[in-house]
């Protein structure tokens, strides 16, 4: 790989998450005037759930380690959060600049927490690690459950959201959207170039043999523990995302069944593909409240469990990779083929449109 | 603009194309959801009145839900058979949040911007109460809970209102019955300590009693979860009291009830509050408990005519099911909206939120109601005695 390769692929990749922000802070505009604050809620929801499945995945999907303590990272970033918010040391911070720090605090908390757990836990494998996991939930929910500094059972109400910034058009919805928006394209950002790096594949050695990963000089807990911490940190960002748009925690949210629903989704989308990852989430958020609810409230029977109980089994039998397995957006046949298409036709349009404008590694292309 | 241009100078064009693609993609996402906006919003007959309720019909507490539900739509479906309120009827619109906070705070939200309902009628459980009225003390539109005894309910906002009594109440109501209707002088105290509600109770019944020159004797605690009290009865023995508070829930307090029994405190009633209600109160207490007084927000064995009434009304309805106290709640809940909704010189939810704040003595099923300055019903509540499987009504005490 050249220098002016290297460089390509660098200015190549630098603007597209900003341009991605940009034109999801353009249609939160949009949904902001075209639906009611329901419809609103439920697409901030989307963005928390984007948030968790990609977390989740990089162990789950990418590491290969089965974790059921992921609503717990999340309860740990949630509260934090909340509770920061809540400090008048904080309430001095610019109302924007604090709440779009604050997710990267319950971030941190819960990078500590996953630290803290992974350490001991992730020497062990399979089953064994699953239920570790599955107790460091539960012990964070009993711990809040107990702690009257955060309400306790009662939960924590009223936490507060960002004012967004009247003065320059920016409504509290479309600031709260703009930061759930920024911090999704983050997450999946830096998801994704770990994955593609040197140390990525490090985790995908780990979860393809351990003994022939540790054969080839890998520390193999060392690499567990760093895709848990990484993963914790994004679970606490989406915990955190969580809070400010619900304005209310209560340790029941974070049981035991929401570690589930984070892990239908990436079985759902596939383990080891963020693509299907961000599909999931999209569709178990909308599912379950445009089709499944209206489906209850006119047969007065719970069908939700039920349908995502088939949903999973249909797709263990039919799919055992899930939806897209470990492909990505990128990897189908049709998008390259499209991809080539367009860029052949803006080539075509930017040599008609002057010949200076032509980049020399375009050309070479 | 810019930046795109730079971009693509820069860079090669596939990242220009990838940009396109995300952009088409959106351009797709954006127009599903316009759609499903679309086909969801319904503009409102003006012929009906919509009602709003939320509350859990699944999940681990749906009998409360339920409950609540069939003593709403019972109200709704009177007031409708008598010609509705000003000729229009009225439409309840139910959802279910599955015993989720995150949940109720979402279907209050579709019920106000969606639906764009008058009044909001839920929760039972105080945590989904409080996760949800924020939002609609936000819309200003009128939230009546029918269960919620946690004080910080109303706290919330004025347009936050509630129709049972709150927990301090009932120590309130323990303690005139201990010194007027028992004529006890001694009492001691054995409260848990983890939980609000009881804390609560006990801290305004040991205020109460002093006040109307009882004793307290002695107070000690415990913590949900524990199964020997053994010791803190010794305690409480040794001071000789004539009845013990036990503002617990119905599993402790059913152990309580049998070690005190084993400690040799036969003729000591132990005392306590609606956290008492259970089938398994008897279950686990058995005779041990029997003969001890709890408050409670209603009963069925009261003679009240009202009661009886609603009662018969209520079987008619459901095949032979006998109302709780939940779906009294409910019911009453529902007669206070439609009554303040009938008194508003115009259905918007500011003049049904003031209608609702003047309500005064009425005659609900629980007990007479009245809406203070807090938003909280100042009412009465029934005592009763644990007699068999069926509590036996002992009394009515009014603040």
């Amino acid at each position: 790989m050249t220098d002016q390769h290297a460089r390509g692929l660098f200015l190549r990749s630098m603007p597209s998450p900003f341009l991605v922000t940009a034109a999801l802070i353009l249609l939160g505009l949009v949904i902001e005037n075209s639906t009611n604050a329901y419809t609103q809620d439920v697409v901030l929801w989307i963005f928390t759930n984007i948030i968790l499945a990609a977390s989740l995945n990089l162990v789950s999907g990418f590491t290969g380690q089965f974790s059921l303590g992921h609503a717990g990272f999340m309860a740990v970033g949630a509260y934090l959060s909340a509770w920061c918010s809540f400090r008048p040391e904080f309430q001095a911070l610019p109302d924007l600049l604090r709440f779009t720090l604050l997710p990267a605090i319950g971030g941190l908390g819960a990078a500590i927490a996953g630290y803290i757990v992974g350490l001991p836990s992730l020497r062990l494998r399979g089953d064994y690690l699953a239920i570790v996991t599955l107790g460091f939930g539960e012990i964070i929910r009993v711990t809040l459950l107990n702690t009257e500094a955060v309400g306790g059972a009662r939960g924590l109400n009223r936490i507060p959201a960002t004012e967004g910034w009247l003065e320059m058009g920016l409504s509290p919805y479309l600031a709260q959207f703009s930061i759930a928006s920024f911090w999704t394209v983050v997450t999946i950002t830096t998801l994704w170039r770990i994955v593609h790096s040197q140390k990525g594949r490090i985790f995908l050695s780990v979860r393809e043999d351990e003994i022939a990963a540790e054969a080839m000089g890998v520390n193999v807990t060392q690499a567990k523990v760093r895709a848990f911490v990484i993963s914790a940190f994004f679970a606490g960002v989406g915990g955190s995302l969580f809070a400010h748009s619900v304005k209310y925690l209560s340790p029941a949210t974070f049981s035991f069944t929401k570690s589930v629903d984070i892990i239908i989704m990436i079985v759902l989308g596939g383990m080891g593909s963020f693509t299907g990852s961000v599909i999931a989430a999209i569709f178990i958020t909308l599912v379950p409240e445009f089709v499944l609810r209206p489906l209850q409230e006119i047969t007065k029977v719970d069908l939700r469990m039920v349908i995502y109980s088939l949903i999973l089994i249909l797709f263990m039998i039919m799919r055992p990779t899930g939806l897209l397995g470990t492909r990505e957006w990128s990897d189908f046949a049709w998008v390259k083929k499209l991809m080539r298409a367009i860029s052949q036709l803006l080539k075509r349009g930017s040599d008609g449109d002057s010949s200076s404008s032509t980049s020399p590694s375009g050309a070479s292309r | 603009m810019l930046q795109l241009k730079s971009s693509t100078r820069c860079s090669n064009s596939s990242a220009r194309s990838r940009f396109l693609h995300l952009a088409l993609a959106i351009f797709g996402a954006v127009s599903m959801l316009q759609l499903a906006s679309c086909t969801k919003k319904n503009a409102q007959p003006s012929h009906v009145i919509k009602i709003g309720e939320y509350g859990s019909f699944t999940g681990s507490e749906a009998t409360f839900g339920v409950s609540t539900n069939e003593g709403l739509k019972l109200a709704i479906k009177e007031k409708n058979a008598a010609g509705g309120i000003k000729g229009k009827k009225i439409e309840l619109i139910s959802y279910d949040n599955q015993g989720k906070p995150e949940e109720a705070r979402a279907m209050v939200q579709r019920l106000i911007t969606q639906d764009q309902v008058l009044a909001v009628i839920g929760e039972v459980a105080s945590t989904r109460s409080l996760a949800a009225a924020p939002v609609a003390q936000q819309y200003k539109v009128p939230m009546i809970s029918p269960s919620s005894t946690n004080p910080q309910v109303t706290e919330i906002g004025d347009y936050i209102f509630r129709v049972c009594f709150i927990d301090p109440f009932q120590g309130l109501v323990m303690a005139k019955f201990a010194r007027e209707n028992l004529k006890k002088a001694k009492v001691a105290i054995l409260k848990d300590v983890k939980s609000d509600y009881s804390t609560g109770l006990s801290d305004v019944f040991e205020r109460e009693f002093k006040a109307m020159g009882g004793e307290i004797v002695g107070i000690e605690s415990y913590a949900s979860g524990d199964t020997d009290f053994k010791a803190q009865l010794t305690q409480i023995k040794g001071k000789k009291p004539e009845a013990i508070f036990v503002p617990g829930y119905y599993t402790e307090v059913g152990m309580i009830a049998r070690q005190a029994r084993q400690l040799g405190m036969k003729d000591v009633p132990l005392l306590g509050g609606d956290g008492w209600d259970s089938e398994k109160l008897w279950e686990i207490g058995g005779e041990a408990i029997k003969g001890s007084y709890f408050s409670n927000h209603y009963t069925t064995e009261s003679d009240n005519p009202k009661v009886v009434d609603f009662i018969k009304r209520y079987r008619e309805e459901y095949k032979g099911k006998t109302p709780d106290g939940l779906a009294a709640l409910g019911y009453d809940a529902g007669q206070i909206l439609i009554a303040a909704m009938e008194r508003a010189s115009e259905l918007t939810p500011q003049a049904i939120r003031n209608e609702i704040a003047k309500t005064k003595d009425f005659v609900g099923v629980t007990g007479q109601i009245s809406i203070n300055d807090q938003r909280n019903a100042t009412k009465s509540a029934v005592v009763v005695q644990v007699a068999d499987k069926v509590n036996r009504f002992v009394t009515t005490i009014t603040p």
